[in-house]
């Protein structure tokens, strides 16, 4: 059966936060709670009441595998949202193309 | 310019000091997000696919080098040093906090900007051709009344909550430039044979999952009305438009499904019961309103320049940006200019603060402190001297924005899409990036021509693909991306929605069979001259069919 995280967005920043172990809300992918299909539930009514008590913005459940004990998420759409744009933005950007053209 | 007033001023000042209570009240846990939510759509903010997103109002797609200025201070202190230019000619940041917000939007209001009704069910941003005021072939300038639409539209109590949002775009050229037959409403400034001002009135054009071309309702009305009879189609609208249904809620279902006669007679109907009450438009007023969009003082005729000739002489390249990225100016001497936020390989749209600040002193210097948003995603100056023009362009070299691509291959349109959008299937910049750099040789974009792509990661359609000349369009499929072409739609005076060529392509293929297309052009095209849309519609889909899937 399959493994699930929990996900929402912080209130203050709005960036993607990840349920932990302990209860709180981690940025990073790695820190996220792992539970199977049993746990689900709770941990899903858990997330419902972080966002009904204004600690973190639609939280949602998304599926998971394990990569070397870290949750990596099944769809593209919860990968591109727990690593960032797949494309350098800004100034980043400006000078990953210098780089390329220096290259090319 | 337009300039606030006293009412202008006060009015997006205390908007802001509304929002900031309501954002205390939200992060202090008074206000649940259901009850917030609506109150920050308002506001044009959205919680995307990383972070919260604020959009940011350009009426009319018109900036002055202080607003610009503002803009990239704003990327750097608030934001991720960078902004995204829209096809509504609008801006996004998309990492501010919500504690910054109120901060932002107090800036913003500074410098007479504001975020109100980039969003919601409600009249949005009212755009204009990019070249307005300033194009050799307009009849008149659309602005004064995308201004007075702006006013009117303002908190109007009666269309605050429509159906489905509701655009609205104005020409003044019989070149359409806004795209006005893809919207809810599009008006064409225009003369009738006494030389008065009016408009050529549609409505009910728009992209989205069920792409329409707007139906012409009114071959002219006069300036005077125009007011209320906008006031009449969106009274029809919010009357009749479906509410049991996101997906039917835009006034093109209802066009659709009423029948543009029908709907034609109900707004002449109701027109014709307001039409000489409060709304008729008094002359001075339009005068009033015209006079701040006046020529800047000291734009006047001049001969031709020498020292454009001799500097396009000695640099090729120079010679070629002029070429492509200059259009005719009605004042002699003069050109717009396009800056391209289409560097090879770089993001559609996308601005650093520091090119935003290059951006604001070439305008200061040598273009009469005006800068235009184009719904293409690029910025203009608007009025440049030919002879200043050889100094805006070694500017725009310094920072990057020099390329000479306006109207070609890789002056891609792309939407944001899965790399930052909630509601994206898949992604359109790194497709854009990829078609840009296959492309990127200027010889062979030349060759080719006008040539519009554009790109959509979903059906809501951002990327405008329906009117692509080459449109795509990124759909999941068994959890992988895959990308749908239609080809030979068109956003101008002869919109066209693009036809669906055949099965989807992943995105290993995507490039490829785009350059299969392109090739298919220019091995089929009758003359250089013949331009892809030209050859599409002379060939139909046979010849690119077979290319693309071996099959007629």
């Amino acid at each position: 059966m399959s493994d699930s995280i929990i996900t929402a967005n912080d209130l203050g920043n709005g960036l993607v936060v990840f349920l932990t172990a302990d209860g709180g809300w981690s940025q990073r992918l790695a820190d996220a709670r792992v539970v199977g299909p049993d746990a689900l539930p709770e941990a899903v009514a858990y997330g419902k009441a972080q966002h009904d008590a204004r600690i973190v913005v639609e939280p949602y459940d998304i599926e998971v595998t394990l990569e070397n004990g870290v949750p990596v998420p099944v769809r593209l759409r919860e990968r591109i949202r727990a690593a960032g744009p797949t494309v350098a933005y800004g100034e980043a950007e400006i000078a990953e193309r210098a780089a390329l053209s220096k290259a090319g | 310019m337009y300039r606030y007033d006293e009412f202008d001023q006060d009015f997006v000042t205390d908007r802001v000091a509304q929002f900031r209570d309501q954002v205390e009240r939200r992060l202090s846990g008074e206000l649940t997000e259901d009850q917030f939510k609506p109150l920050r759509l308002m506001n044009g903010v959205y919680l995307q696919l990383h972070a919260y997103m604020l959009r940011i109002a350009v009426p009319y797609g018109t900036l002055d080098s202080r607003q610009m200025r503002k803009l990239g201070d704003i990327a750097r202190r608030y934001d991720r040093g960078y902004g995204h230019f829209t096809t509504r000619q609008n801006l996004q940041f998309n990492w501010p906090k919500l504690s910054d917000i109120p901060d932002i939007l107090a800036e913003l209001a500074s410098v007479e900007m504001h975020a109100i009704q980039t969003s919601g069910n409600c009249i949005r941003n009212v755009t204009a051709d990019h070249f307005a005021g300033a194009a050799a072939d307009e009849v008149a300038d659309p602005r004064p009344y995308a201004e007075i639409l702006r006013q009117w539209s303002s908190l109007h109590p009666e269309f605050v909550f429509l159906p489905r949002k509701f655009k609205v775009a104005v020409t003044g050229a019989e070149r359409d430039r806004a795209a006005i037959q893809v919207h809810d409403i599009g008006l064409h400034l225009k003369k009738d044979e006494n030389g008065r001002l009016g408009f050529a009135v549609y409505i009910g054009g728009g992209q989205g999952r069920t792409p329409m071309i707007a139906k012409k309702i009114r071959d002219f009305l006069p300036e005077e009305d125009l007011l209320s009879y906008s006031e009449a189609i969106l009274r029809v609208y919010n009357l009749n438009g479906r509410r049991d249904n996101k997906y039917k809620a835009r006034i093109k279902i209802l066009v659709h499904e009423t029948g543009a006669g029908e709907i034609a007679r109900q707004v002449e109907e109701e027109w014709e019961r307001i039409r000489h009450g409060a709304l008729k438009l008094p002359q001075g007023e339009v005068e009033r309103i015209r006079e701040y969009f006046a020529a800047p003082a000291g734009l006047a005729a001049k001969a031709p320049s020498a020292s454009l000739a001799s500097a396009r002489q000695a640099d090729p390249e120079f010679d070629a940006w002029v070429r492509q990225n200059t259009f005719p100016h009605r004042v002699a001497g003069h050109v717009s200019a396009t800056i391209s936020l289409k560097p090879i390989g770089g993001t559609p749209g996308d601005a650093t603060a520091d090119q935003m600040d290059v951006v604001a002193d070439l305008a200061e210097r040598f273009a009469f402190d005006e800068i235009r948003v184009s719904h293409e995603q690029n910025l203009i100056l608007p009025h440049v001297a030919e002879d200043n023009l050889r100094a805006v362009y070694d500017g725009l070299v310094a920072a990057g924005l020099a390329t000479a691509n306006a109207g070609l291959v890789t002056d891609i349109i792309a939407c944001p899409g899965l790399d930052y959008c909630a509601l994206a299937n898949a992604r359109s910049i790194p497709v854009a990036q990829r078609i840009s750099q296959r492309f990127g040789d200027i010889g062979r974009q030349r060759e080719i021509g006008e040539l519009k792509i554009k790109i959509s990661g979903c059906i809501n359609a951002c990327g405008h693909h329906h009117v692509g000349h080459i449109g795509i369009l990124g759909v999941e499929k068994k959890g992988e991306e895959f990308y749908q072409i239609s080809l030979g739609g068109s956003g101008d005076e002869n919109s066209a929605i693009g036809d669906i060529i055949g099965r989807g392509f992943s995105t290993d293929e995507i490039v490829d069979a785009v350059e299969t297309i392109v090739d298919t052009y220019i091995a089929r095209r009758e003359a250089p001259e013949e331009t892809f849309l030209a050859a599409y519609r002379r060939l139909g889909q046979g010849p690119f069919k077979e290319a693309l899937y071996g099959t007629a």
